[in-house]
C-alpha cells in the first residue's frame, strides 16, 4: 500500500506543471538552494563562535534564552506557509484503503516537509560544535533530540491549529509583547523559559518530556483527523460568511473606482493576496540592515538608494509583479466585458502608487537614523512611482502564471516568473537607479545623486500617457497567449 | 447581425473549427448543438475574441471582433465559471458588471427583481461568496449577469447543464421571452436536444468543426436531430 502512495507522490511531484521549466532555470534553482544550505550551515557552525567572541556569555545558554522566540516564530511561519496534509486525500476516501492508513500517511507526509528538516541545518552543526568544544556528550545529545522533538511538535500543533486564526494571533501578540517587555527591561520571560531548555542539557533524561509531548500530539492529531475525516467536517474547505460591501466613496472615480473597489476586495478576501501585502509590510524593515550598519558591504553609499527602493516598493514588487495574474481566475470575463485596457491598467497603477505613498509614510521612522536615510526612502518612492510602477506592469504582461487566490502555494515566487524578459526588466528596476545615483554621487556630490534619481522618477511620471499606450499595446499582443496560459491551472 | 467568413481554428495539424459562411440575423434565437469536441465552445470563444482565429473572421454588427473592441458594449456572455469573480458576493458581482455596462445600482436592482423566481431564494442576501455557491447557483448568477445592461447579443454556453429541473423550465421561459424581443440576438449551445428545439428558432449542428446541418425549427426538428445523433 505504501508503495502506491509513494508512486502517487512521485508522479504528482514530477508531473506538476511548474516542474517543466527549462534546464537553465533548474540549475539556477539548485544553486540557490545550495547557497541557502551553505548559509544555514555556516550559521549553525558559526553561531557558537560568534556568541563566544562577542562575549555575551555561554553560547548554549544564549541560544536557550532565545529558543522560546525561535519556536513561536517557527510556528508562525508554518501557519502562514505550510500546506495542510488533508488536501489530497479526498480521492482516496472511497477506495478500499483503511481510513487509519490514510490518516497515518497524510500526517506522516507532513513530517518530511521542508519546514521540519530545514532546522537540522542549524541544530546539527551547532550540536557538533558543542561536542567539539567539550560539552558533555550525553547532555548535548539529549538537548539536540529534545529540540528536534519540539520542532516536530510544532509541526503537529500547526496541523491542529489550522484555520484557528484567533488562537495563533493571540499567541503571536503575546510573544511580541513579551519580546518588547524584555527589550525595555520590564519583564523577562526568558528568565523562566531558558532554565527549562537548559535542564534538557543538564539532565539529558528530561529530553523524554518533549519526546512524550511529540508522541501525544501525534496520537491526538491522528484521533482528531480520523474522527473528522468526512467531506462536511474535517475535509470541508473553510467557508467564511460574506458581507456585501459598497465602498461608495470610490464611485466618484468612475470606471477607475469600479476596478479599485474590486482590487480592494481581491486583496482583503483572498489568502494569497493577504500574504503578499504582509510581505510588503516586512519589506519596510529591510532597510534596517542597511542603515544600522549591521552588514558591512551595505555601507557603500549606493546601497542607500537600493534600500530606499525596497523599503517603499514592497507592495509594488510583491503585488505589482503579478498583474494581471491576480485576475487570472476570471480573465476571460475581463477580456469580454466592456473594459478598456487603459482603465484596467490605470487602476492597478493607482493602487501601487497609493500603497507606495502609504509605505513611505509608515517608513518615516527611518528619520531616527538621520534625515539622509529617510531622504533615500523618499527618493526611492519617487523612482518607484515614476519608473518602477510601469516596469512591473510591463513585466506582468510576460508572466503568464495563473494564481490560485485561495492558497499560499508559490507565494515566494515561481519558476515560470523567471523568464529572460522579466529578468531583463529587473535591471532598470534595481540596477539603473543605483547607476544614476552613483553618477551624481561620484561626479558631483551625494546630494546630486539623490536629485538625479528623483529627477529620473519625475521624467518617467511625465511620460505616463505615452508609456501606458505602449504597455497597453503589449498587453493586447499577449492577450491570447495569456488567456491560454491561465486556462492551464497549475 | 453576426457574420462568419471562412473561419478556421487549427491546433497543430488538427482543425477544430472550419465554418465557411454563417449568418445570424439580428433578433434571432440561435441554437448550436454537437457532440463533445464539435467546436461549439471554440466558436463562442472566437466570437468573444478569447482565442485567435487561424484564418477568416467574425463580424458582430459590422465590427470585426479580432481587430476592434467596439463590439464589447452591446455583447455579453456566460461561458463558464471563469466569467465569475469568486471572492465577490452575488450582489457585488451584479453591481460590478452593472457599473462596467453603465447601469447604476437601482437599474441592476430593478433587473434582479424580475428574476426572483429564477433565483429561488438561493442567491441574494445569502452571505456567501460566489466561490462558495454550488455549481448550479453559480450558473444562475452568471446567466442573469449576462442580461445586465440591455445587451443586443447574448451568448450562453450550455446554460441548461447543472441546473435543477425547475430552474431549467424557468430558464426556457426567460430565453423565449428574450427571443420574442426582436432587438436581442441570443446564441445558446446545448447537449439537450429537447431544450434547444424548444427555445431556438434556428438550430445549427456542428460535427468535428464542420457545419453539417442548418435547420429552421419546426415540429419535426427534434426527431430529425435525434435521428442524426442516434445514427
Amino acid at each position: 500500500m505504501l508503495k502506491h502512495f509513494l508512486t502517487l507522490e512521485w508522479k504528482s511531484f514530477f508531473r506538476a506543471a511548474s516542474f517543466k521549466a527549462n534546464l537553465l532555470i533548474k540549475i539556477f534553482m539548485v544553486f540557490g538552494a545550495l547557497y541557502f544550505m551553505a548559509v544555514f550551515l555556516a550559521l549553525g557552525v558559526g553561531a557558537f563562535y560568534i556568541i563566544e567572541k562577542a562575549g555575551w556569555g555561554d553560547p548554549l545558554e544564549i541560544v536557550n534564552q532565545f529558543m522560546i522566540y525561535y519556536l513561536v516564530g517557527d510556528l508562525y511561519i508554518r501557519y502562514m506557509l505550510q500546506k495542510m496534509p488533508i488536501t489530497n486525500i479526498k480521492p482516496l476516501l472511497y477506495l478500499p484503503i483503511k481510513k487509519q492508513l490514510v490518516v497515518h500517511y497524510s500526517l506522516g507526509k507532513t513530517l518530511v516537509s521542508f519546514f521540519n528538516w530545514s532546522h537540522a541545518f542549524f541544530f546539527i552543526p551547532f550540536s557538533i560544535v558543542l561536542l567539539i568544544e567539550g560539552y558533555a556528550p550525553l547532555g548535548v545529545i539529549g538537548w539536540h533530540l529534545a529540540m528536534m522533538a519540539l520542532i516536530f511538535s510544532n509541526n503537529f500543533i500547526n496541523v491542529l491549529l489550522n484555520s484557528k486564526d484567533r488562537l495563533l494571533y493571540g499567541l503571536l501578540g503575546l510573544a511580541i509583547v513579551l519580546g518588547l517587555a524584555q527589550y525595555y527591561g520590564l519583564f523577562n520571560i526568558t528568565d523562566y523559559t531558558a532554565p527549562f531548555f537548559h535542564i534538557l542539557f543538564q539532565q539529558p533524561w528530561t529530553a523524554l518530556l518533549p519526546a512524550a509531548t511529540l508522541v501525544f500530539l501525534y496520537v491526538f492529531s491522528f484521533r482528531y483527523f480520523k474522527k473528522y475525516m468526512f467531506l462536511d467536517a474535517g475535509l470541508a474547505g473553510k467557508k467564511s460568511t460574506a458581507k456585501t460591501e459598497d465602498y461608495a466613496w470610490l464611485n466618484r472615480f468612475g470606471n477607475l473606482g469600479t476596478f479599485l473597489k474590486n482590487d480592494i476586495k481581491l486583496i482583503r478576501r483572498n489568502k494569497r493576496s493577504k500574504t503578499s501585502v504582509m510581505m510588503s509590510f516586512f519589506f519596510i524593515f529591510y532597510g534596517l540592515l542597511f542603515f544600522t550598519g549591521s552588514i558591512e558591504t551595505y555601507d557603500a553609499p549606493v546601497w542607500k538608494i537600493f534600500a530606499g527602493i525596497f523599503i517603499s516598493g514592497g507592495f509594488l514588487f510583491s503585488f505589482g509583479q503579478f498583474v494581471p495574474s491576480w485576475d487570472s481566475a476570471y480573465y476571460p470575463l475581463m477580456m469580454s466585458q466592456n473594459i478598456q485596457y487603459k482603465e484596467y491598467l490605470s487602476s492597478k497603477w493607482y493602487l501601487m502608487c497609493i500603497a507606495t505613498v502609504i509605505t513611505t509614510i509608515l517608513a518615516s521612522f527611518y528619520i531616527y537614523f538621520g534625515w539622509e536615510a529617510y531622504l533615500a526612502v523618499l527618493v526611492g518612492a519617487i523612482y518607484n512611482i515614476g519608473v518602477n510602477s510601469y516596469l512591473v506592469l510591463w513585466g506582468g504582461a510576460y508572466i503568464k502564471t495563473p494564481i490560485d487566490l485561495g492558497s499560499n502555494k508559490k507565494a515566494f515566487g515561481d519558476k515560470q516568473s523567471f523568464n529572460s524578459k522579466t529578468l531583463l526588466l529587473t535591471l532598470p528596476k534595481l540596477i539603473l537607479p543605483l547607476g544614476v545615483y552613483a553618477l551624481g554621487h561620484y561626479v558631483i556630490s551625494p546630494a546630486a545623486g539623490y536629485v538625479f534619481v528623483a529627477l529620473s522618477g519625475c521624467i518617467g511620471f511625465a511620460f505616463k500617457n505615452a508609456v501606458f499606450a505602449r504597455i497597453e499595446k503589449i498587453y493586447k499582443k499577449e492577450k491570447y497567449k495569456t488567456l491560454a496560459a491561465y486556462k492551464q491551472k497549475a | 447581425m453576426i457574420t462568419t467568413q471562412n473561419l478556421t481554428k487549427t491546433y497543430g495539424d488538427v482543425t477544430v473549427l472550419n465554418i465557411e459562411h454563417l449568418e445570424i440575423p439580428k433578433g434571432q434565437s440561435f441554437g448550436l448543438v454537437g457532440n463533445n469536441g464539435a467546436g461549439k465552445t471554440t466558436f463562442f470563444s472566437l466570437l468573444l475574441d478569447l482565442i485567435e482565429p487561424t484564418s477568416g473572421h467574425i463580424s458582430n454588427h459590422g465590427v470585426q471582433v479580432n481587430s476592434s473592441e467596439a463590439w464589447k458594449p452591446f455583447t455579453s456572455a456566460f461561458i463558464d465559471e471563469t466569467f465569475l469573480i469568486g471572492y465577490l458576493t452575488p450582489e457585488e458581482y451584479f453591481y460590478f458588471i452593472g457599473e462596467l455596462r453603465g447601469q447604476n445600482k437601482a437599474d441592476v436592482d430593478a433587473l434582479l427583481a424580475g428574476f426572483e423566481d429564477f433565483f429561488h431564494g438561493e442567491i441574494l442576501g445569502q452571505k456567501k461568496y460566489l466561490r462558495d455557491l454550488s455549481k448550479g447557483n453559480q450558473k444562475k448568477v452568471g446567466i442573469v449577469a449576462s442580461f445586465i445592461g440591455n445587451p443586443e447579443v447574448i451568448i450562453l454556453d450550455e446554460p441548461f447543464a447543472n441546473l435543477d429541473p425547475t430552474t431549467q423550465i424557468r430558464l426556457k421561459g426567460i430565453i423565449k421571452n428574450m427571443a420574442a424581443d426582436k432587438e436581442v440576438t441570443i446564441l445558446v449551445s446545448s447537449h439537450d436536444l429537447i431544450h434547444v428545439t424548444e427555445v431556438c428558432e434556428r438550430i445549427v449542428v456542428l460535427d468535428k468543426g464542420q457545419l453539417v446541418k442548418d435547420i429552421k425549427t419546426e415540429a419535426e426538428t427534434l426527431k430529425e436531430l435525434e435521428v442524426f445523433f442516434g445514427g
